[in-house]
């Protein structure tokens, strides 16, 4: 596979911190790369090092097979996690001043520009002060100057922050739009979902070390939790005995035509053929399907070793139990 | 060096078209300006008149006052206490009393009025009763007044400093110290003005943010010479229109006003004929030359004993060198800090040398050729004022030589050590530093 930027065994140490120790990326091309990792981790370090605006103590960095280098710059496209404008200074203006210093020349810079504003409909306000504009404006016009010089690639640090709804999806079109077009996308962010809405590729960051990474379906597939949920009825046995050995009952919900909806926990040794086996001569099995883990359970099992439901699900569990006795 | 235009270009264009900038170089002109013309025209215009009512009751003095430009006499041949009462219905200003006693104890002498004493005129009233008591006690002991009076010597040496070519030109030791100390203290204000402005551009690229953007676009560095080139622009903007304008102000009103300003040029009073002349023409001559110049003439005939050229071009090298020496540490400090209340601590080390500088700028006036005046106009944090200061004086053009590479490798050398500072510090939020943080920016490798 064709890689737009690779690092490898990458390390930087602030004074005594360390801020990252031999992490190694690679983020394909036209593709949307995930960088995750709690707060602390390492993750802005990395992306100002892919910036080139901090350097690494080791570790090599390529951008499309070279070696990184100054002239890379106007190839990427950044926009940080903590950003802003100055404030007094007219929209239209700023925006030209912020894409004369990625080299684009004034005339091209006002085209593209033009043809930006009226998408997000900010024409109007080319002529006012940056101060009267409203932040989710604000950062419209942060997101233009990011790409307005067509990198080849794009950091995008939380890049939905201050936004409304409508304006999320705005801005989660315009970057498959660009991803459509080919462009790369480093994508670093807390909110789960959006990872799992957007991101091919991913890699977790925690303690200044890369703990994970890979194609996110294959990360997900390999932190099944081995939890299945399905439907049945006319069963010929008592639920909690209906499973055993090949598997645990979690939960189960009555439906008003007689079904049952069901949660169970394969046992260690068994596997999903083996429990449809166990289940069809005693019932009918309407649906079958594998609850793999959300992103952010994988995102706090991997930092913290637990899953976040394990935690409770053994007082939910509890529950259950009482649930089952009282029906008997 | 592009993309360091591109940022210069902004951050010039965004100071001078601000409402302020506007204001500041119009009304400065207008200051300075008037500073050199209201005293000189308040001179001319005289005051309204201050009437004193003498009540003397030794008979003895009353006629001796003359009338002067605002101070007008009225003898009243009343008692005192009739006096006050024409005083409190304001028929005069004031109410001279000399009882008696007052030649043996002068401390009995009263001066009455109901709003507060004119000091001019009180001055006057203290003046001619000093005359006439001495010259009564003189006449007294018997010493003839017309004899005293021919002894008293009023001396004043003219200084002459015999330049290079030969010429002699009068020398105005005031007026140098007037003309360096008033550069030394422009000098300092504009570093102050224009190195906090650069402090608070930093501040505000930090605060909200855009330094990340744009640090993703352009080396620190960059931005950073940017921002500091930019607004040394605007201050030499500044600077010039301030010259032009005060200037063309002093002109016109020059020329509107021919009288006030007559000025004419200083007449050679120890020429080779004058040692034929005896001491009586002599002295006449000079009275003629003094009473020929006006007070605002002899301002500008001093001024034009100081090499106004010089001393611009040495401004703008001096304030040029001081603001970049300074500029490039008020930087490092906006870039340390996230909030003006924390640039205190680390402004300091910045004031210190600046205040020290104004503080010894009198000592330097008073010994512009010592040791420690040149010492001070060497080392670069003094150098731009004290050297201002010392330039009205004439200083040699080894020591200017001297002193000016030394600023320029002084602010070659903070440049560089702020640039550490910056880099690190715009990049850092929330952290209170200190000056061992700081220590520890400065050693790290990019």
């Amino acid at each position: 596979m064709d890689y737009i930027f690779r690092a490898e065994e990458v390390s930087k140490k602030y004074d005594k911190h360390q801020a990252l120790t031999n992490v190694s990326i690679e983020v394909p091309q036209s593709g949307i790369f995930g960088l995750l990792g709690p707060n602390g981790a390492g993750k802005t370090t990395l992306i100002r090092i892919i910036n080139q605006i901090i350097a690494p103590d080791t570790g090599n960095l390529f951008f499309n097979g070279q070696k990184l280098n100054p002239e890379h710059i106007k190839e990427i496209g950044y926009l940080p996690e903590e950003r802003g404008l100055y404030k007094k200074m007219k929209v239209g203006e700023q925006a030209m001043y912020l894409a004369r210093l990625k080299d684009v020349n004034h005339k091209e810079a006002k085209v593209l520009l033009r043809y930006w504003f009226e998408k997000f409909d900010l024409m109007p306000w080319w002529d006012r002060k940056v101060e009267e504009l409203s932040k989710g404006m604000q950062q419209k016009v942060q997101f233009i100057v990011t790409v307005l010089h067509r990198p080849r690639l794009l950091i995008f640090d939380e890049p939905f922050s201050g936004f409304d709804p409508i304006n999320i999806n705005l801005l989660k079109d315009e970057i498959m739009n660009l991803k459509n077009q080919g462009t790369s996308i480093i994508f670093s962010t807390h909110n789960m979902s959006s990872v799992e809405e957007l991101c091919d590729h991913i890699v977790l960051i925690n303690k200044s070390e890369k703990i994970l990474g890979g194609k996110l379906e294959d990360i997900r597939k390999s932190h099944s939790s081995q939890i299945f949920s399905l439907t049945i009825s006319g069963q010929k046995s008592e639920s909690d005995r209906l499973f055993e050995p090949v598997a645990e009952l979690l939960e189960e919900k009555p439906q008003r035509d007689g079904a049952k909806d069901i949660r169970v926990k394969i046992r260690e040794g068994s596997s999903a053929n083996d429990l449809i086996r166990h289940i069809l001569p005693q019932a009918d099995l309407h649906s079958f399907h594998e609850e793999l883990p959300t992103m952010n359970d994988v995102f706090i099992k991997t930092v913290t070793g637990k899953y976040p439901h394990e935690r409770k699900s053994q007082s939910d569990q509890q529950g259950i139990k009482n649930k089952v006795s009282e029906i008997n | 060096m592009n993309k360091t235009f591109t940022i210069l270009k902004r951050e010039y264009l965004s100071r001078v078209r601000k409402k302020s900038f506007v204001v500041m170089t119009l009304l400065g002109p207008l200051l300075m300006a008037s500073l050199m013309i209201v005293p000189v025209y308040i001179a001319q215009v005289s005051d309204s008149v201050y009437d004193i009512a003498i009540v003397d009751d030794t008979r003895l003095f009353y006629t001796e006052f003359t009338d002067a430009n605002n101070v007008r006499f009225i003898n009243l041949n009343v008692d005192i206490d009739l006096a006050i009462e024409l005083l409190k219905e304001e028929k005069f200003d004031a109410v001279l009393h000399i009882p008696t006693t007052a030649f043996h104890a002068p401390s009995t002498l009263r001066l009455f009025s109901q709003k507060a004493i004119n000091m001019n005129a009180k001055l006057y009233v203290e003046n001619i009763l000093k005359n006439e008591f001495e010259s009564m006690k003189l006449a007294h002991a018997g010493i003839d007044a017309e004899i005293l009076r021919a002894t008293e010597t009023k001396i004043s040496i003219q200084a002459i400093r015999l330049l290079r070519d030969g010429h002699e030109q009068t020398d105005y030791p005031e007026v140098s110290m007037a003309v360096g100390l008033f550069s030394g203290i422009l000098i300092y204000f504009f570093v102050f003005l224009f190195g906090s402005q650069v402090m608070r551009g930093v501040m505000e690229e930090k605060t909200n943010r855009i330094v990340e953007i744009i640090v993703s676009s352009v080396k620190p560095f960059q931005l950073m010479m940017g921002k500091i080139l930019g607004i040394a622009l605007v201050g030499l903007t500044q600077f010039s229109i301030w010259i032009i304008l005060t200037f063309a102000i002093i002109t016109t009103v020059q020329a509107a006003m021919p009288e006030t300003f007559r000025f004419t040029p200083p007449e050679q009073i120890y020429t080779a004929g004058s040692q034929a002349l005896n001491p009586a023409e002599l002295q006449e001559r000079m009275q003629q030359v003094q009473q020929h110049n006006t007070a605002a003439g002899q301002v500008m005939e001093s001024l034009s004993a100081i090499n106004l050229p010089v001393m611009i071009l040495s401004f703008i090298f001096y304030f040029l060198g001081g603001y970049l020496l300074y500029a490039a540490l008020f930087a490092a400090i906006g870039a340390a800090v996230d909030n003006e209340a924390d640039t205190q601590q680390f402004m300091l080390p910045i004031t210190i040398p600046m205040v020290f500088s104004i503080i010894m700028a009198q000592m330097v006036m008073n010994n512009p050729f010592g040791p420690v005046a040149w010492w001070l106009s060497i080392i670069p944090f003094t150098s731009p004022i004290i050297m201002m200061v010392r330039i009205p004086f004439g200083v040699p053009v080894m020591d200017i030589l001297i002193s000016a590479s030394v600023l320029i490798a002084g602010f070659l050398a903070t440049t560089w050590i702020a640039a550490r500072i910056y880099r690190t510090g715009i990049l850092m939020y929330g952290k209170k530093v200190s000056y061992k943080e700081i220590w520890k920016w400065l050693k790290f490798s990019s």
